[in-house]
């Protein structure tokens, strides 16, 4: 027996074509759900391996060491550390850039390469030109963003002013680096191409400009696959020691890997969390609408059984319907993901400086993508399917007799005998499937609890640049100092024409530990009366800073599992480097970066120094910046200076556009299932109702009257799914906000009215447009077709 | 019984197209109905009865000739019209009852006496179909006879001059159906309704003032009863 047939498979065709509204809604459904999985994958797994791919062909480094100076024949001592299979040591640096036409402060890192050749370790991708040849010390290599940001190619010419020197330099290649996926200048949070980046020159050229001819100041080496990397950096450390070493450390303290691997732990959150909810949601209301659209066939299945098609002819014959949607559905998903996916590649390249984006998709995550989309919209069919498929024929070809009511207690509580009949009728249509009709909230409430997680996230970024760069850095500019200066040294350059306001502070590199945790980073002395830059707490508010003691940034302390009242071991990771203990004071909460505070006396006071600064916070004249900035750069104790509104400006370019596109994507989804779960909603209302509301008509009823009590249900489960919907919405912000935190920023549950607002605003233009389609309907359906078949 | 003339029609014709065929479901009807009569429609299916009893309810509009329903005329109507029309001036009986079946009994009479002006209330019209003591009962916890009563209940409720019924008993069995066509004959003497009963049952021509028989589209006979039948010695 074969399991279909031609005239099965027309009917198939014909049914689909005539539901299409249908079809298309549920279609999208599952498309908006299979879309987020798509988009979420293909972000996570190409980042993933492009940077895998990227960190090995390129030789990136699993330690580093920073150094005060030690002689190169050290080198022979590193090579015989066991476990390190290559290494690297450089020379580094800082460098004041003067670029023609760009009045900003621009400063570099310089790094060293060798003469000859790729270095052995975080080798260059060379996008264009060359490397520096060997005795050309005016000849580097430039990182892409600051060529871009600056529009320069191999052969343009600028100054550098390298340890106070000035000098002519010419371009020769335009290069990416592992290390450098993520740049950031000291002491900022985000990139700043225009004003800060990095440059390769030739070893001999550096050494000379840096005063370390014969030396090397920076050690990068990649460690024997099997070796635990904690033994080579206790070796380095043993070797390093005494030329000054501030610590070797891993790649897990790598500057720009671990901003990297934040994000990719954050967009593996994204990628499961979002997929989750989006997927949940959609099976859910494939699961009610398929069910409905098959118990709407029962006399069509009986017709079949009389003629003799068997059960499982039956089965497949509807189980072709479901599936047909729902690979409709699968196949635009698909689609609109890796569209979706490839346009957010593309912004991330501007983002993350890979050489290229390997774009990826593993077959096997789509392939299970797909089982379980069609595994899960067959089930939601199979139940009934088999209902209508076990009736025996006869009985399916009768009326199935009216459908059981009751009063509800609902009438009896709010109006005894008060309610019109149309009302009644409302009310009991809600009350007869309680089920159902929960089932048709929930999806309404999910319906805009996606759009909500969708747009919460903006308000969120409001909230944190407002706090950042309103509240906590009042500062126009940040200067850092190459060596700490006596603070008295501050009211010089406040005497400086153009400059309101100075206020000095000390930022050392640490580790802090507690027991088996440790943190790498630096600790901020304060002036206790800091009226530039503050530490606020979970109401936004400045917290004073504690007498003794540190402010920990809340991140930080979970991080390291500590609370006010502990202690703290703390490892000066500069000078004498020497070890003190200090007590954890309180706990703030920044929204971006992490940080350990303390008041600058006491801070000096532990480092066992007198009233030092490394950092300038300065108010200036807006009249005079540009002046200011040049008589900044021309100051030789400034390593280089930040300015606040280019942060602000590269927060937008960067965190801000990545994240808030990848969640503009995830509202348009919401959306798009939103209309779909109104549409099916009011659709399937109107198909059981058809009947009634034509008897209405007959009766005298009006267009209006009649659209009143179809349309009355839909707005009583958007009355009770909008409020769910918020509250749902607030549950998976939180719980979303709270799996991506990272070290570069968390994101605050913030919910404006006006995001309740636009959450609700699109369930209600859906249900909106749902309706007039509903009512035009209802204006054609024939009252006389209706009323004369049963049934 | 007033000689005054409810309903009057000249030439109605109703064409359908379907698809490429034309039906001609009415081939020129020719009708005067007249207050508080009873008349039975006879014919066979596809005779034209139901689409001229939907022509004279307001549920349809001929393709040409003259409606006319005492002075409104109803050839010409727009959607609007015809629903005030159904509103105050029609009941409608059906083969398939047509209950709300969210609505009790009571409730199901009470959605039209709502939007009347001057109705009974829904417990004198379920009096008058003997259901007093099933008002509060739900369609679904009532016999197929019981809901047609509701549903004669329903249609007089709001003393309709006009009540149209479209084979009241086609779906019950023969002693079910003639309560039903006892509760029709009890509503129109009581009331004073217009009452037309379209029905392919020869057998139910006896209650009638007036006998209508229709074939292909055209009245192919009338005829008047001496003397109006008893449902109640009715049998087929």
């Amino acid at each position: 027996m074969a399991l279909t047939t031609p005239a099965l498979n027309t009917k198939i065709r014909r049914e689909l074509w005539q539901m299409r509204g249908q079809v298309l809604a549920i279609a999208l459904v599952i498309a908006g759900g299979v879309a987020v999985c798509v988009l979420s994958l293909v972000n996570y797994s190409s980042l993933v391996s492009t940077r895998a791919v990227y960190y090995d062909d390129y030789q990136f480094a699993e330690v580093f060491a920073s150094l005060k100076r030690a002689p190169l024949h050290v080198t022979q001592q590193i090579a015989a550390i066991p476990g390190i299979s290559r290494f690297s040591a450089r020379v580094e640096g800082g460098a004041k850039l003067e670029m023609a036409g760009f009045e900003d402060p621009v400063s570099a890192r310089l790094v060293s390469l060798p003469e000859q050749g790729q270095p052995e370790v975080n080798q260059l991708f060379l996008r264009r030109g060359r490397l520096p040849l060997a005795g050309r010390s005016h000849e580097v290599v430039v990182i892409q963003g600051f060529a871009e940001a600056h529009q320069l190619e191999p052969g343009d010419r600028f100054t550098g002013i390298i340890n106070g020197r000035r000098q002519h330099l010419t371009i020769t290649g335009i290069a990416e680096a592992p290390e450098f996926i993520y740049v950031l200048a000291p002491g900022s949070l985000l990139p700043d191409y225009p004003r800060y980046g990095v440059l390769w020159m030739g070893r001999e050229a550096l050494a000379a400009a840096m005063d370390m001819k014969g030396a090397f100041n920076s050690l990068v080496a990649r460690v024997e696959p099997g070796v635990p990397v904690a033994s080579v950096l206790d070796s380095l450390d043993r070797v390093l020691d005494r030329y000054g070493g501030t610590g070797a450390y891993g790649r897990e303290d790598h500057f720009s890997h671990r901003m990297l691997d934040d994000e990719l732990a954050q967009l593996q959150t994204m990628a499961t969390v979002f997929p989750v909810i989006f997927m949940t949601v959609a099976m859910f209301l494939l699961n009610v609408v398929i069910n409905r659209l098959i118990s709407t066939q029962r006399d069509i299945i009986a017709i079949l059984k009389a003629f003799g098609y068997s059960n499982v002819q039956i089965g497949w014959h509807y189980s072709q319907l479901v599936l047909t949607i729902s690979v409709i559905g699968l196949v635009l998903g698909v689609a609109l993901g890796v569209w979706a996916g490839r346009a957010m590649g593309e912004i991330y390249m501007d983002y993350y400086r890979f050489p290229s984006l390997l774009f990826r998709l593993d077959p096997a995550w789509l392939l299970l993508l797909a089982v379980v989309t069609l595994l899960v919209a067959w089930l939601g069919g199979w139940q009934a399917i088999r209902r209508a498929a076990a009736l025996p024929p006869a009985e399916g070809m009768r009326p199935e007799g009216p459908a059981r009511f009751r009063v509800t207690a609902a009438e009896r509580f709010f109006a005894p005998r008060g309610f019109s009949q149309p009302s009644r009728m409302v009310v009991r249509q809600l009350f007869r499937r309680p089920g159902r009709t929960l089932l048709s909230v929930s999806g309404i409430a999910m319906a805009s609890a996606i759009v909500l997680v969708g747009n919460f996230q903006f308000d969120a970024v409001s909230l944190m640049v407002h706090s950042q760069f309103a509240r906590v850095q009042q500062q126009d500019v940040t200067a850092t100092l190459i060596d700490p200066v006596n603070s008295p040294a501050v009211y010089d350059l406040q005497r400086q024409p153009g400059i309101r306001y100075a206020e000095g502070r000390r930022v050392v590199t640490a580790r802090l530990v507690n027991g088996h945790r440790e943190w790498r980073g630096a600790i901020t002395g304060m002036p206790e009366q800091a009226s530039l830059q503050f530490v606020i707490d979970k109401e936004l508010e400045p917290v004073s800073l504690p007498e003794a003691g540190l402010l920990l940034t809340d991140f930080l302390a979970r991080r390291l599992d500590v609370t006010t009242g502990q202690t703290l071991e703390i490892e000066i990771l500069e000078g004498d480097r020497r070890r003190v203990e200090l007590p954890v004071a309180g706990i703030t909460s920044e929204f971006l970066g992490v940080g350990a505070y303390m008041r600058l006396a006491s801070l000096n006071r532990a480092l066992g120094e007198g009233a030092l600064v490394n950092q300038v916070l300065l108010n200036i004249d807006p009249q005079r910046a540009q002046q200011t900035y040049h008589e900044l750069r021309e100051t030789p104790r400034i390593l280089g200076i930040s300015i606040r509104q280019a942060m602000l400006d590269s927060f937008y370019e960067t965190l801000a556009k990545t994240f808030l596109t990848f969640t503009l994507f995830i509202s348009m989804l919401g959306g798009i299932i939103a209309f779909g779960v109104v549409y099916n909603t009011v659709r399937i209302s109107l198909a059981e109702k058809g009947r009634e509301l034509a008897s209405l008509r007959v009766l005298g009823y009006t267009h209006n009257e009649v659209n009143h009590i179809l349309l009355a249900e839909v707005a009583v489960m958007l009355v009770l799914g909008i409020p769910l919907g918020w509250l749902a919405g607030y549950g998976l912000s939180w719980a979303i906000i709270t799996a991506m935190q990272t070290e570069l920023y968390r994101v605050p549950l913030t919910i404006t009215t006006q995001t309740l607002a636009i959450s609700s605003a699109v369930v209600v233009v859906s249900a909106i447009a749902s309706g007039v389609i509903a009512w035009w309907r209802l204006r054609n359906l024939d009252l006389i077709a209706v009323l004369k078949t049963r049934e | 019984m007033s000689r005054e003339a409810v309903f009057h029609t000249r030439g109605v014709t109703k064409v359908y197209d379907q698809g490429e065929v034309q039906v001609h479901a009415l081939r020129g009807i020719d009708l005067d109905l007249y207050g508080g009569e009873l008349v039975v429609m006879l014919g066979a299916s596809g005779s034209g009865k139901s689409t001229l009893l939907n022509i004279l309810g307001g549920l349809d509009v001929p393709t040409a000739g003259e409606v006319r329903y005492r002075d409104h005329e109803l050839s010409g109507a727009s959607d609007a019209e015809l629903t005030r029309y159904r509103r105050e001036h029609v009941g409608f009986v059906f083969q398939f009852y047509n209950l709300i079946p969210s609505l009790t009994a009571r409730e199901n009479v009470a959605a039209v006496t709502e939007i009347a002006s001057d109705p009974m209330t829904p417990e004198e019209a379920l009096g008058l179909v003997g259901l007093k003591s099933r008002m509060d009962h739900f369609p679904a916890q009532l016999s197929g006879g019981e809901q047609q009563r509701v549903a004669i209940a329903r249609a007089i409720a709001k003393r309709p001059q006009v009540l149209l019924c479209d084979e009241p008993t086609g779906a019950l069995d023969s002693a079910t159906g003639v309560l039903v066509l006892e509760a029709l004959d009890k509503a129109n003497r009581e009331t004073g309704t217009t009452t037309v009963i379209i029905t392919h049952n020869a057998s139910i021509a006896g209650m009638g003032d007036r006998v209508i028989t229709m074939s292909d589209g055209r009245i192919s006979g009338e005829s008047r009863n001496a003397e109006r039948q008893d449902p109640k010695t009715l049998t087929w």
